[in-house]
């Protein structure tokens, strides 16, 4: 008889729940965010999402941030062919070709994302990825390069601390006077602290392809994107400067240390040159580290250029199926790009607002570690990827040709070149254009 | 209507039961494998809706790879086949060694088991890390060791010529517990009776171990060469873990078959030719297992 009252009690409960839930269904649209596990990013998100449905009653968002990052390309593609996923989905800008290629994206609605207002609030970056005469992502928060340097290590080599490399040659002069052997050879394997190292599967690939060929008056690509232009007689330049620290001067090796991004963060390597999400590594890993940031150093004739790239935010098919979820996604994406939601990005996550607004404030320019990324952000370049993958792979390739093959860099660039180039060809002719 | 015995009602039931196991590998195992083959002629792109039929395109592109000096496909097929022809003879013939020892101990013996045993139920990607950090080029324990025999300090993992010979030699580490295991178990099922009778007839150590042991353990070895060759073909989480972003270098000298296909199936999205690589792997293991079953597993009389 108890065990009867309980179970009508149960019943009883769910009818009221179930009914609750279905009234609730009715007047508001559940849409689906993913991105990649990272908690400052997760945090800031939440954040976002609860001033969002605050201020939107009737959309409810489902936040999916616990997907490891190193994950996040293959979780995509197992939910698309199940049906189901995100509305709104964070992703690197250099998949945009890929994504749009498979139909997964859909162009931004011209209405409330016209394209002068993308061009005339954004960093230009965001332009450069326009595809196919369209906008299909927008981000919140943009990243560049600057060169990181150890104060400790730069005093104990007898350089003065708070001057990093302005030019090139500085760059060359003072990795050589930083870097420490045992005393036994000065080859690579008797480095004791690296001056400063090339990882070619870390950011140097960005370096060669958008800052050392550009400062050394070459082009990475052409306007278009479709031709590889970087194994012309200045890239090949720009490629033995690259090497010249590895081979020639033996101012460190991606080999020691683990990988030079370790290197830095563990005081092992006097300079680095890494992307401004490197700071949050730097303080939960070693927040004792006594560093600076600087610019990147100039070219031969004083240019300057960095590498930008960002996380942005697309819209899925699975979103414009239906009108009321692509309503919603809309005006979530709206939302999550203003310049508020830049600022408060940075605070919280430590990459630069992507809109200008919020980009040019005093403050941020001035502040000692973000100022050098920001400044960064009006000459970045953002290279246009058709699969980031076998695009860096090349390059990577084509550096441990020459460091552990003995090949002629000119030659390996050009077979870098070709492997790229054939990959371009691939993807355009598939695109029938 | 039909009247069973006792004894048909009984495989019946037998039967009832088996298929739930039978529906489950059906829709889990049997189902994606002859759906791999159906992507491997289409374009597939996982994020697409529509997938164009290509015939037999992508096994055109393997084959034109494959002839490809630099290519990373030709790399991974012929590192594969090293992989199997170095590392499955010289697991076994440690392992049996290992095991013959095991064999003859009484003092501590299943200590003595279980420290090679430990490692194959170790966490592979774990044991990876744990040598990558062994194998470091300055500081890592190997060159440190060498150093204090004034040894030249070795680069490991960081030269072509040394990359696969370096994973190579922590799979057959890791997994050698399990042939260990596998013989000493083939070992026990010889009776005693064949030694005493050839030590009666003057027969050497040697000669015992022979003709007596080798021919009465060949099932095992069987077994073994076989299972250990499908492992080697399938080579995968090693190499991801112990090279730069598990990309296989450094110049595509430790990349496998298998890890291409992740490659390109979840990297570049290319799902299709990922399935013809499959498919072709798939295609190498049934025929190696075929004949590989045909010439060693005679009877021993």
């Amino acid at each position: 008889m108890k065990n009867f009252k309980f179970s009508l009690m149960i019943l009883a409960l769910l009818t009221i729940l179930s009914a609750g839930f279905a009234a609730a269904a009715q007047d508001v649209v559940e849409i689906e965010y993913w991105q990649y596990f990272f908690e400052p990013r997760e945090t800031a998100m939440n954040m976002l999402i609860e001033q969002f449905e605050a201020a939107n009653p009737d959309i409810h968002v489902v936040h999916n941030s616990q997907i490891a990052y190193d994950n996040f390309r293959d979780e995509i593609a197992a939910s698309a062919p199940a049906g189901v996923g995100p509305d709104v989905v964070t992703l690197f800008y250099g998949w945009i070709p890929a994504f749009v290629d498979a139909g997964y994206l859909v162009p931004l609605p011209e209405a409330d994302f016209p394209a002068e207002w993308i061009e005339s609030y954004f960093s230009p970056m965001v332009a450069e990825s326009k595809f196919e005469g369209s906008y299909w992502a927008i981000p919140t928060a943009v990243r560049s390069l600057a060169m990181f340097w150890n104060k400790d290590l730069f005093e104990a080599a007898g350089l003065d601390p708070d001057t990093p490399p302005a030019t090139l040659d500085d760059l060359v002069a003072m990795a050589k006077q930083a870097t420490v052997y045992d005393g036994n050879g000065t080859d690579i394997l008797n480095i004791t602290s690296e001056g400063f190292a090339i990882g070619m599967s870390a950011q140097d690939h960005h370096w060669f392809r958008e800052v050392l060929v550009r400062q050394f008056g070459g082009v990475p690509y052409s306007e278009d994107g479709r031709t590889v232009m970087y194994n012309s007689p200045e890239g090949c330049e720009a490629f033995k400067y690259l090497l010249s620290f590895e081979i020639e001067h033996k101012t460190g090796s991606n080999d020691l240390f683990t990988d030079v991004t370790e290197a830095f963060v563990n005081g092992n390597e006097a300079m680095h040159i890494d992307g401004s999400f490197r700071l949050g590594t730097i303080a939960n890993n070693n927040p004792d580290m006594n560093y600076g940031v600087a610019e990147l150093p100039v070219g031969p004739n004083g240019e300057r250029s960095t590498f930008g790239s960002y996380w942005t935010h697309g819209i899925t098919r699975r979103a414009a199926a239906d009108p009321a979820r692509m309503e919603a996604a809309v005006r979530f994406l709206q939302f999550i790009t203003t310049a508020e939601a830049g600022t408060l990005w940075v605070n919280e996550v430590g990459e630069l607002p992507a809109q200008l607004e919020a980009a040019s404030d005093p403050a941020m320019l001035e502040d000692p570690i973000l100022g050098p990324f920001a400044a960064g952000l009006e000459y970045a370049h953002a290279t246009f990827f058709v699969d980031e993958t076998v695009q860096r792979q090349v390059l990577i390739d084509a550096y441990d040709q020459v460091r552990l093959g003995g090949m002629d860099a000119c030659e390996a660039l050009n077979e870098a070149a070709a492997t790229e180039q054939a990959l371009l060809d691939d993807f355009w002719a598939a695109r029938g254009s | 209507m039909m009247r069973l015995t006792l004894a048909r009602r009984k495989i019946l039931w037998a039967y009832i039961f088996l298929a739930i196991p039978i529906l489950f590998f059906a829709y889990i195992r049997i189902y994606p494998t002859i759906f791999a083959f159906q992507m491997s002629l289409h374009d597939y792109n996982p994020l697409a809706i529509e997938h164009k039929y290509v015939g037999l395109e992508n096994f055109q592109k393997l084959v034109a790879e494959f002839n490809n000096l630099r290519s990373p496909t030709r790399a991974a097929f012929l590192n594969t086949a090293a992989y199997v022809v170095l590392g499955v003879p010289i697991q076994l013939l440690l392992a049996l060694a290992v095991a013959l020892m095991l064999n003859e101990i009484r003092f501590l013996s299943t200590f003595y088991r279980l420290v090679f045993f430990l490692p194959f139920v170790t966490s592979t990607i774990a044991v990876a890390w744990v040598f990558r950090m062994l194998y470091q080029p300055q500081f890592g324990f190997f060159n440190v060791i060498l150093q204090a025999f004034s040894l030249p300090q070795q680069p490991f993992l960081s030269r072509p010529q040394q990359a696969l010979p370096s994973i190579l030699a922590v799979v057959i580490w890791q997994g050698l517990g399990y042939a260990v295991i596998i013989f000493l178990a083939g070992l026990k099922q010889i009776p005693q009776i064949f030694y005493d009778a050839a030590q009666v007839d003057g027969a050497t150590r040697w000669q015992s171990f022979r003709h007596i042991t080798l021919p009465l353990l060949n099932p095992t070895l069987v077994f073994l060469i076989v299972l250990q060759t499908i492992a080697f073909l399938r080579m995968f989480a090693p190499v991801l873990a112990m090279t730069a972003q598990g990309d296989g270098g450094p110049l595509n000298s430790t990349t496998t078959v298998v890890l291409r296909v992740y490659r390109e199936a979840f990297q570049s999205f290319n799902m299709g030719y990922a399935s013809a690589l499959t498919v072709t792997l798939f295609a190498i293991i049934l025929g190696i297992t075929i004949i590989q079953l045909r010439f060693t597993s005679r009877n021993i009389q």
